[in-house]
């Protein structure tokens, strides 16, 4: 049963983290060029606009959420599965979910690079 | 991509890094916390390497956000997992810590992957993006021309 809890802790982490990631990216599009922004308008120009976008405030909502699921996981499982597994199925996520909701251009290159990374980080953390 | 953009991705994976390895070090010292006594997390940040892990850690989410609002998730993603090499040739070089060969190939896979990706385009231009983008250009050259004549 304990597996269970830890691989649903897992899932909730990986889940938040990408709604968080892809959430924060389309924010941060949306408020454009940060240095570009701050020599044009101003630091507070910059500062006003990302904290008042509402994809930025769900980005830490999530990202929070993601934080808490993370201590709930290591109080169930080990931080030698956890981490791994939550990282590297984060990496594959976020490609998945850049393509579908960021309309990004996932192409081979970039397929190659996340399952790499994914791949180095389970071997690395595990 | 300039020298800039270069250095903010580089802030990207060392402040990622110190920032985690300060926190480990410095919840260390604070010793385990309950999760009866969730309270006692407050007191964690008046631990000195705890509140410069966090100052660090504001650092990365500083330079990440910089880094996401000119360049994909899908290309910064990889940039965040060098922390993890750099993490471990820290533990290998300066701490002398021993590496297993599992663990040189986890190094070697993302570095590989980071190097993929850092090949290609930082941004996907979406046609929408171009055309707007197009018809500022077009906007301003108007305006221009008409401020010539």
């Amino acid at each position: 049963m304990k597996h269970v809890y830890t691989w649903g802790a897992i899932l909730a982490i990986v889940v938040a983290s990408v709604v968080g990631d892809v959430l924060l990216s389309r924010a941060m599009k949306q408020v454009g060029d940060v240095g570009a922004l701050r020599r044009r308008a101003g630091l507070w120009t910059v500062i006003g606009r990302t904290l008042s976008n509402p994809n930025f405030l769900l980005a830490v909502t999530s990202m929070a959420a993601a934080f808490f699921s993370l201590l709930f996981a290591l109080s169930w499982g080990d931080v030698s599965l956890v981490a791994p597994a939550a990282a590297s199925l984060t990496f594959i996520g976020n490609a998945i979910a850049a393509k579908i909701f960021l309309h990004e251009r996932v192409d081979r290159r970039r397929w190659i690079a996340a399952s790499l990374v994914a791949a180095g980080v389970a071997l690395l953390a595990g | 991509m300039n020298f800039r953009k270069y250095l903010v991705l580089a802030g990207v994976t060392v402040f990622a890094v110190a920032g985690d390895a300060m926190l480990s070090h410095g919840m260390k010292q604070v010793g385990g916390i309950s999760l009866h006594h969730l309270q006692s997390v407050i007191f964690a940040v008046l631990n000195p390497w705890v509140a410069l892990g966090i100052f660090f850690l504001l650092g990365f989410f500083y330079t990440y956000t910089n880094a996401l609002s000119w360049a994909d998730l899908t290309y910064v993603m990889p940039a965040t997992a060098l922390g993890y090499v750099l993490l471990a040739l820290v533990a290998r070089f300066v701490l002398h810590e021993h590496i297993s060969p599992l663990r040189w190939i986890g190094i070697v896979l993302i570095t590989s992957g980071v190097g993929f990706v850092a090949g290609g385009p930082a941004l996907t231009e979406h046609p929408l993006a171009e055309a707007g983008k197009m018809a500022e250009k077009a906007r301003a050259d108007t305006i221009g021309n008409e401020v010539g004549v």
